[in-house]
């Protein structure tokens, strides 16, 4: 379980994070929708233990993110898989090389045992053969699925999403949620993804939290958040435009 | 939570404070980078192939330019000194005088420029685009240290490349000198080396030495905190690139003229 209370990030003395509460339960797929600049990465890099909140807390397993420091954060981010937005993926290495880092860096694994596990996690994203070829020599759909396989590949308890279908067209926008879905019925893990993918992300969704202004202003099922009165939900969730933008 | 206003008259000094605060804050992070560095550096688990890559990207690729600049430096000095020199009649110093002055000041300053120009700004960039493009951030959230994959072994590259980039560089500025002063100009071959091994003593070498390891880390430290805080995109890793090629430049001479004035 993670669970985010009242926190609260401001830079320059601007808000951006204005009193967070939020519980993912374990297992579940939390998605976090909200405009453009409405903080969502911020708030995602907080999970992440990459930035330090201004106040509040960010418990994950009941271990308080907020306060640890080194390698007990790096405890906590042993149970991390995360997949970023542009993939992150390591561009000096192969594809192959760029899954197998985690399992060679991480644990004390045989080079058979990490083949057999790098060759199983390409074959669930569909990738098998293309191992050989750097992340520049692949299309940005497959980058994509390399990072999933590289989050996934150590079987993460959590793995976090950052916005993973930007920049692709919808067919490969909806492979890569079913693929999401279907990973997740297979190894059981709780996801926590940023996504602007509307409607498609009610598809996968078991729970949605819509992120406004610094704020959780909506969360619930994906048909409690489509049947919402709040005018701010309603007009995000129909793209409607904004005069003030 | 808002700050509390100012009152007109003090804004100046409230600018300046803000700005010796930023200094020192830069500072303490500047030096808190090479802290977790050699901490990396010195802690285990150590990490053999990226330090392996690293001697190999800021070492063996800066051979060619280093022998370039070495050999033209050499061949710069041989004629000027020797022109120098026979003004006095004292041509049979030209060994000395190359030697010295490439051993003790222009092979470990130059050599260092030559590398910074070549290695320390690709450093940069590349840390820097790992930077934008989250690898760095990818690193840290699979428990892994970019300090201990990233910044340690560019330093320890650096105390072990530098030295030998500057060796590397005197022999051939030496033969350099022996190129214009000897084969050129007519001075005889003893006079040329045997003068060399007359004045040159280990006291020369090892104040070149201490030069190029410091140096190394002058570079590396400089590069790589650089590359490391970039923000901004491809125009933050531009700028980041230039400042990290400046301020290493800069910080050679100083710490040269530095370690000239306290070395024997």
């Amino acid at each position: 379980m993670i669970k985010v209370s009242r926190l609260r990030k401001s830079f320059n003395g601007q808000p951006v994070l204005n009193g967070i509460d939020l519980e993912v339960p374990d297992g579940s797929i939390t998605i976090i929708i909200g405009r453009s600049g409405g903080g969502k990465s911020v708030f995602l890099k907080h999970l992440l233990g990459l930035m330090r909140p201004d106040g509040g807390s960010i418990e994950v397993g009941g271990v308080d993110l907020a306060r640890l420091h080194g390698r007990a954060l790096d405890e906590v981010r042993k149970r991390y898989g995360v997949v970023f937005q542009s993939g992150a993926l390591f561009d000096s290495m192969t594809c192959r090389d760029n899954v197998a880092f985690p399992l060679r860096e991480k644990f004390r694994l045989t080079r058979a045992n990490i083949t057999k596990r790098v060759d199983r996690a390409l074959a669930q994203v569909e990738l098998e053969g293309i191992g050989d070829k750097y992340p520049e020599e692949v299309s940005g759909g497959m980058r994509k699925r390399v990072a999933i396989a590289r989050a996934l590949v150590t079987e993460p308890e959590i793995v976090f999403f950052d916005e993973p279908t930007t920049g692709l067209d919808p067919v490969l926008v909806n492979t890569i949620h079913h693929l999401i879905l279907e990973l997740h019925r297979q190894l059981h893990f709780t996801a926590v993804m940023v996504s602007h993918e509307i409607p498609e992300i009610f598809e996968i969704a078991d729970r949605v939290g819509m992120l406004h202004e610094g704020r959780i202003v909506e969360l619930g099922s994906p048909a409690a958040i489509q049947a919402s009165s709040n005018p701010i939900v309603q007009q995000f969730i129909r793209g409607e435009p904004d005069s003030r933008a | 939570m808002t700050e509390p206003d100012v009152a007109p008259a003090l804004r100046p000094f409230e600018s300046l404070g803000r700005w010796a605060t930023g200094i020192v804050e830069s500072l303490g992070r500047f030096g808190s980078f090479l802290a977790q560095g050699v901490a990396a550096l010195v802690t285990p688990p150590f990490k053999l192939w990226p330090l392996l890559g690293r001697i190999h990207y800021i070492g063996f690729r800066s051979l060619l330019i280093i022998l370039l600049t070495g050999a033209f430096t050499g061949m710069v000095l041989g004629l000027q000194i020797f022109l120098t020199l026979s003004r006095f009649g004292s041509e049979a110093f030209l060994g000395p005088a190359v030697a010295l002055s490439l051993i003790r000041e222009l092979g470990p300053v130059l050599a260092a420029l030559m590398v910074t120009g070549r290695a320390g700004s690709a450093l940069t960039a590349e840390l820097g685009i790992m930077r934008i493009t989250e690898q760095i951030d990818a690193l840290t959230v699979m428990a892994l240290s970019p300090m201990r994959y990233l910044v340690a072994p560019s330093l320890l590259a650096g105390v072990l490349t530098f030295p030998l980039m500057t060796a590397l560089f005197d022999v051939v500025g030496i033969f350099g000198g022996y190129l214009v002063g000897v084969e050129l100009l007519g001075l005889s071959e003893g006079t040329y080396f045997g003068e060399m091994q007359t004045f040159v003593d280990l006291a020369d070498i090892m104040t070149g030495f201490w030069k190029s390891v410091s140096f190394g880390i002058i570079v590396t430290w400089v590069c790589t905190y650089k590359g490391f805080h970039v923000s901004r995109g491809a125009e933050g890793v531009a700028q980041a690139t230039t400042q990290a090629v400046v301020l290493s430049s800069v910080l050679i001479l100083v710490w040269d003229y530095f370690l000239g004035t306290v070395l024997p």
